[in-house]
């Protein structure tokens, strides 16, 4: 997802209100930026949470997305995180219909991706994987060979490398 | 000591040095309501005709006096019916606090008699607003709003607050009123580069806006302007922050705004944009405006630069803080040739023709303004009568010219105007209005005969919706549809009806006698004034285009 053109990563820190995040869809929504993927979570101080929202847009609206997001009276800090500079990490669970004929062909492509089988029956199974963005498309690629019955994918969460710590103002 | 809600948020007002408010009764606010009987002497409560009336009042009483606005309305009904007027004054960055009561914490989410979730509805046209969902809440979330309102770019703040809550009680503390806690950090690098850049320039330019008046920064502008002989222009916002008095304000700018001054915008070679938002109605074409110049931008809010326009500098912060440091580096300068060219183009600009047979709009706004003196304040609706107000009237002095520019809103004029005139009694408060416009809240009209707040209201009745119908005149082959309604509306007769008086003209003399007794009337009163329809607001560029798209008749 990141690696196309364009996508970029904002890490929010926010005030851990109700409504918050219906402010920031809101906002989005209102001035016509993307939501590729968001996810929320808490953080170590249970006052602020972060939101981590996958966006796309040339420079000029990306300096409008922070400047918009970072106005929000509960929000305490924006920043964009550069793909090389960060980590992103996703998590993908995909039910496959597999019967024996399929299922060690799956398996095998699992053991190569270091993906786990976290359910199996008879006819089907559901498998994890936690990576990048670009793993998990390309695992998703191979898995497009047999049938998928259904999938799920949390969307990008994602902090800077290094020592950085990104301050709440 | 131990208040409910209700009474906390009495105290709260005053301790906020809020002593007029804006409103309308109803269930939801009833303990509100009992409380600040309690009250009645030290906060003057306005009762209008409708919630959006009061929502208005609300702001022009904040536009006129630079205090924050305080509206308060009941849950449901009550409270959606100031959407338009919150939203008016956030698109006009006017500071203003909603106070709206909601059905009990019990009831909400389950579909209750008169619920909203007006948090939600008012979301993307306010700069914040709150849920108070404990009484204990309530003292420091009321403060939080005054505080948000008036703190960086203004605006409004919505805090809903749920039946219960308002009973419920708690200890309160007294505390303090709160002061705008905005910081401007720049840095010297910062204000010495946009120096430098004016020093050189030969043919610079101030294109200025509201922010200039909410800093409190209309000296300072003045004084850049005279000592490096800097002509300036205006947004519709920006009316008299410069009085039009100086010799280096070139007047409105923009859609129609006077040729000269586009053009010295088009022909700069710096463009100093201060406490202004390259709206679409002055940068009508964000590629090709100010095409030759380097611009420098002075703004409060981030979020306005390289928002329309890109642009070359820009400083973010406090207008005057700003310009205080910037005047001292910044050359005294004569820019003969520039000025020579800019007096040439001002000498060319189109003139309306006086005609005292009939009533000319632009003769209207002039016999107003030599009436009402130079203590007056203008308050407009929207549409063609907003812009001959904007560009015909004299404006000498800023919070005098009150208009809803962002958001465009008909029938912001007679609530706003009654605003102005309880906040300033002593000063004539014209409130200029077209038929249209009119039409919308004229209701309020018993409001100004309730509390004997005696504007003047000068109606410019064209008999159609007159900026309407112009574009249709200009773009749509004069197929004039939904643009005249044909009302046959007895001003007079429906003045009268309200306790207030009418008067009807159709020549100059007759509006100049009307006019004289109503500003002796001390009462309410309505000026009908008869103009032709084919009367149009020139020049005009349409939308998208340069000054080389100007119509001029």
């Amino acid at each position: 997802m990141t690696d196309k053109k364009n996508k970029q990563v904002l890490s929010l820190l926010v005030d851990n209100h109700s409504g918050v995040l219906a402010r920031v869809a809101s906002l989005f929504c209102q001035r016509g930026f993307n939501i590729d993927s968001l996810t929320v979570s808490n953080t170590d101080n249970p006052e602020i949470s972060r939101i981590t929202i996958v966006t796309e847009g040339d420079k000029q609206m990306l300096e409008q997305i922070i400047k918009q997001t970072g106005k929000l009276e509960e929000t305490r800090n924006v920043v964009h995180l550069k793909p090389e500079d960060s980590l992103l990490r996703e998590l993908l669970l995909v039910k496959v219909a597999a019967d024996h004929r399929v299922r060690r062909e799956i398996c095998s492509i699992c053991e190569i991706y270091r993906a786990k089988i976290v359910d199996l029956t008879v006819t089907s199974l559901i498998v994890e994987l936690t990576g990048s963005p670009s793993k998990i498309d390309g695992f998703m690629e191979m898995m497009k060979e047999y049938q998928i019955i259904e999938m799920c994918r949390t969307g990008i969460t994602a902090l800077a490398r290094g020592d950085v710590s990104h301050g709440i103002k | 000591m131990i208040l409910n809600g209700s009474q906390i948020l009495a105290e709260v007002l005053v301790e906020q040095g809020v002593d007029t408010l804006f409103g309308y009764p109803g269930g939801a606010i009833l303990n509100i309501c009992d409380a600040l009987y309690d009250y009645r002497d030290e906060i003057k409560q306005y009762i209008t005709a409708h919630e959006q009336g009061a929502s208005h009042a609300a702001d022009g009483y904040a536009r006129a006096t630079g205090k924050t606005g305080v509206v308060l309305a009941t849950s449901g009904p009550g409270a959606t019916n100031l959407v338009t007027g919150i939203a008016t004054a956030y698109m006009d960055s006017v500071p203003m606090v909603a106070i709206t009561g909601n059905v009990g914490t019990d009831l909400i989410g389950r579909d209750s008699f008169q619920e909203v979730y007006i948090a939600g509805i008012t979301m993307p046209i306010t700069k914040h607003n709150f849920v108070v969902r404990r009484v204990e809440d309530l003292a420091d979330t009321l403060r939080a709003a005054f505080r948000i309102a008036n703190t960086g770019r203004k605006g409004p703040v919505l805090v809903d607050i749920p039946k219960d809550v308002t009973a419920a009680k708690c200890e309160f503390v007294p505390g303090k009123k709160q002061e705008n806690t905005y910081v401007t950090h720049v840095s010297d690098e910062e204000i010495e580069a946009a120096a430098d850049i004016i020093n050189k320039a030969r043919r610079p330019f101030i294109y200025f806006g509201g922010g200039v008046g909410s800093s409190k920064a209309c000296q300072d502008l003045r004084e850049l302007m005279r000592k490096a002989e800097i002509p300036a222009a205006h947004t519709l916002m920006a009316a008299g922050i410069v009085g039009c008095d100086e010799p280096l304000n070139l007047g409105l700018m923009g859609m129609h705004g006077r040729l000269s001054a586009n053009k010295a915008a088009d022909k700069a070679d710096v463009l100093i944009a201060v406490g202004t938002r390259f709206s679409d109605r002055v940068a009508l074409n964000t590629e090709k405006f100010a095409k030759d110049a380097t611009i420098i931008q002075i703004d409060i809010d981030p979020s306005e630069v390289n928002k329309n326009v890109i642009v070359d500098h820009s400083i973010v912060g406090d207008v005057k803080d700003i310009l205080t440091r910037l005047i001292p580096l910044v050359n005294e300068a004569k820019h003969t040739e520039w000025m020579e060219q800019i007096n040439k183009w001002r000498d060319e600009d189109k003139k309306p023709v006086d005609d005292p047979s009939v009533l000319k709009p632009h003769q209207i706004m002039a016999e107003i303004s030599r009436q009402a003196g130079e203590n007056a304040i203008y308050v407009t609706d929207v549409g063609q009568h907003q812009m001959w107000a904007a560009q015909f009237c004299r404006h000498l002095h800023s919070r005098s010219f009150l208009t809803s520019g962002g958001l465009g809103t008909m029938g912001f004029g007679y609530g706003a105007a009654i605003g102005a005139k309880i906040a300033f009694p002593n000063r004539p408060v014209i409130h200029i209005t077209g038929d249209g416009s009119f039409h919308m809240n004229m209701n309020e009209c018993c409001t100004a005969v309730s509390y004997n707040i005696p504007v003047v209201t000068v109606i410019m009745n064209n008999s159609v919706l007159g900026m309407v119908r112009q574009w249709q005149t200009v773009f749509y082959n004069r197929r004039y549809s939904g643009s005249e309604p044909e009302r046959v509306t007895d001003y007079v007769k429906v003045a009268e009806g309200f306790g207030a008086k009418g008067y009807r003209c159709e020549n100059l003399e007759q509006f100049s006698k009307a006019l004289e007794m109503a500003m002796k009337d001390n009462c309410p009163v309505w000026i009908e004034c008869v103009i032709d329809r084919e009367e149009k607001v020139l020049p005009m560029i349409p939308g998208g285009g340069t000054v080389d798209d100007v119509m001029e008749e």
